[in-house]
């Protein structure tokens, strides 16, 4: 009896916990609140924090791990968002599928900072109507010095027996194939199937080589020592270069994707002046050099470089790349429903060999 | 059914319907339709694609090298702990059960970790001068993974089933003329294998719909139908294939329960 009465009083304390001891709630129709979907580790937590300071709009803040994962949830209505910041291809993708509205650029006054270059290179949004560039950047190869002995300029050395589980690839269908189309000489957004195949059998040759298919764990792997090469998003360069001084970062000769990832409103979003103010604060010169510092991905903010107070970061190659010296520079393309299922379809192939 | 059950028993009929029946239905649906809504068998079919007939093959392979594994170390765990003495042995149990009160996903990532290159298992092998270990990103990580997080399901049935064993009946056997092996393998064993078989069906079904384990353990070098189906549902945002091929997972599994159910059945005849 006695055990009974404990194991209720227990039923009854854990059920009052639920109810009045989770915290913070947000009510998602409250006017002072934000959802804001972006992509992993991709801001200054600092920022969110400061936002809500200045403005009283409280952030609800996720992350995805890549375009693929955000687009479906997107798409279904499952999870509805005020902003998000997709990568050029699936901004194109969505916006093919009609799921974005216009920003009205009269309120982003800050908007004026973002180079024009940026926002014409922003050929996913032609009418420039619906984006804002946050970041942008190449891929390329990381690579460890004191492990690899010869120099390092073409896709090539993902290729060489060497290096046999030493290398580590990306996780994600166009990443991998934009690897193996530039070494083949292809574009690419080829949607060629005799081109594809070809991409495809050289994945699968190079499987028995790769380490791990990773995706942000490229970064941490690398300054761990654990691989010699890895392919990587130049952001993640700087950061993974100021951890372990023995990396260093080349853009293959063959050529290698430009992107840019922007921020857009989905047209289900329920708080649009809050998202506006947000865009707003985000492309303030002090802010934007503040994020930039924390997430060292190259900025389309051209008030940043004057404001950055670390020399060596000011002047890296890595971040303000002279894009004049850079040949074969691609950004990728949407590629319609159907091309989209055979890459990943092939790209399956690839994961299952 | 009297009133009174019938009442009890609503929590759970509205918790079955809400997120059991329903969701069922709705993966149905899914499963025998293509992106317009039409009547498709291809969602199913696609089982038989040489990938996905593969990622099959090797979770089945897999799943059943770490149900075996699992059995073997559990059962004599198990035999060991009832037989220490009834009631004294909780807290030798609670040894086995503490993992479980970590989350497994938190457990992976640590062995993920440990077995790493550069990680702690290596850096003391490499420290006492002996060859290092590369089992990270190959099968047997996985079966390690699965064996580790799923090896708990398989001693707590044994060891209650065991437990429950009347001592009389083992004293009979004594009695009677049988040596220690006799007893065990004639009067023990059969009496367990209820316990067995809800162990092997606790480890295996979790083992054949892992993607994390193969995930993370597996560098994203093999591919398991639990991976193929995850993929299907975030990258390729093709639900119809993912749930065609999650139906045919459900088919196997209910397959594998009913034969296991029916040799506990006739275990239990006997």
């Amino acid at each position: 009896m006695k055990k009974k009465f404990i194991g209720t009083i227990l039923a009854l304390s854990l059920a009052a916990s639920l109810i009045t001891g989770c915290g913070k709630t947000v009510d998602p129709n409250s006017d002072d609140v934000l959802y804001v979907y972006n992509a992993g580790e991709y801001i200054d937590p600092d920022i969110l924090d400061q936002f809500t300071e200045e403005t009283g709009i409280n952030v609800v803040y996720d992350e995805f791990e890549t375009n693929e994962i955000m687009y479906p949830k997107v798409e279904s209505g499952a999870a509805i968002y005020d902003l998000i910041c997709p990568s050029d291809y699936m901004i194109e993708k969505m916006l093919a599928n009609d799921l974005l509205q216009p920003i009205d650029y009269s309120k982003v006054p800050n908007y004026e900072n973002i180079g024009k270059e940026y926002i014409e290179q922003s050929t996913f949004d032609p009418e420039h109507k619906y984006t804002i560039p946050y970041c942008w950047g190449t891929v390329g190869i990381l690579y460890n010095k004191t492990m690899v002995d010869e120099p390092v300029d073409s896709w090539s050395i993902l290729w060489n027996e060497k290096y046999k589980n030493n290398i580590l690839m990306q996780d994600s269908v166009r990443d991998a194939y934009a690897v193996a189309l530039k070494y083949l000489g292809y574009s690419l957004n080829s949607t060629d199937h005799d081109e594809i195949e070809e991409a495809c059998e050289l994945l699968q040759k190079q499987k028995h080589l790769v380490q791990a298919y990773v995706v942000d764990q490229v970064r941490d792997k690398m300054i761990g020592n654990e691989a010699a090469i890895g392919v990587i998003y130049s952001g993640e360069a700087l950061y993974t270069q100021r951890q372990n001084p023995d990396l260093e970062y080349v853009i293959p000769k063959e050529g290698t994707n430009m992107w840019i990832d922007a921020w857009v409103i989905p047209k289900n979003a329920r708080h649009l002046e809050n998202a506006h103010a947000f865009l707003n604060f985000l492309c303030r010169a002090d802010i934007a050099c503040k994020n930039f510092e924390y997430i060292t991905y190259s900025t389309p903010n051209t008030k940043v470089r004057d404001l950055v107070e670390d020399e060596s970061l000011k002047n890296s190659e890595i971040a303000f790349p002279d894009l004049s010296q850079y040949h074969n520079l691609e950004t990728f393309k949407f590629l319609g429903d159907k091309g989209e299922k055979y890459l990943n379809g092939m790209w399956r192939e690839v994961k299952s060999y | 059914m009297s009133k009174k059950t019938k009442w009890l028993a609503m929590p759970y009929t509205i918790w079955g319907i809400g997120f059991i029946i329903i969701p069922l239905i709705i993966v149905l649906f899914y499963g025998f339709t293509d992106v317009s809504g039409h009547f498709t068998i291809e969602g199913i079919a696609s089982i038989f694609t040489h990938v996905n007939l593969k990622a099959l093959i090797v979770s089945m392979l897999l799943s059943f090298a770490s149900t075996l594994v699992c059995l073997i170390m559990a059962y004599p765990l198990a035999y060991i702990l009832a037989e220490v003495g009834r009631g004294k042995s909780s807290l030798l149990s609670l040894i086995f059960i503490l993992p479980m009160w970590m989350n497994s996903l938190l457990r992976t990532i640590a062995w993920q970790n440990l077995l790493e290159k550069t990680g702690l298992i290596n850096a003391f092998l490499s420290f006492c001068h002996l060859p290092t270990m590369m089992i990270i990103n190959t099968p047997w990580a996985i079966v390690l993974g699965m064996v580790y997080d799923f090896l708990p399901f398989m001693i707590l049935p044994i060891y209650n089933v065991l437990c429950k064993i009347d001592k009389d009946t083992i004293n009979a056997a004594r009695d009677l003329g049988a040596n220690g092996w006799q007893t065990f393998w004639r009067v023990t064993w059969p009496l367990s294998l209820p316990g067995v078989i809800s162990g092997i069906t606790m480890v295996f079904v979790p083992s054949l719909t892992t993607f994390v384990i193969s995930d993370i353990l597996g560098g994203g070098k093999i591919l398991l139908i639990g991976n193929i189906i995850e993929q299907l549902f975030t990258q390729d945002n093709d639900w119809n294939a993912g749930a065609g091929l999650s139906v045919v997972m459900m088919i196997f599994i209910i397959i594998s329960i009913i034969i296991t159910d029916k040799y506990d059945r006739e275990d239990a005849g006997k």
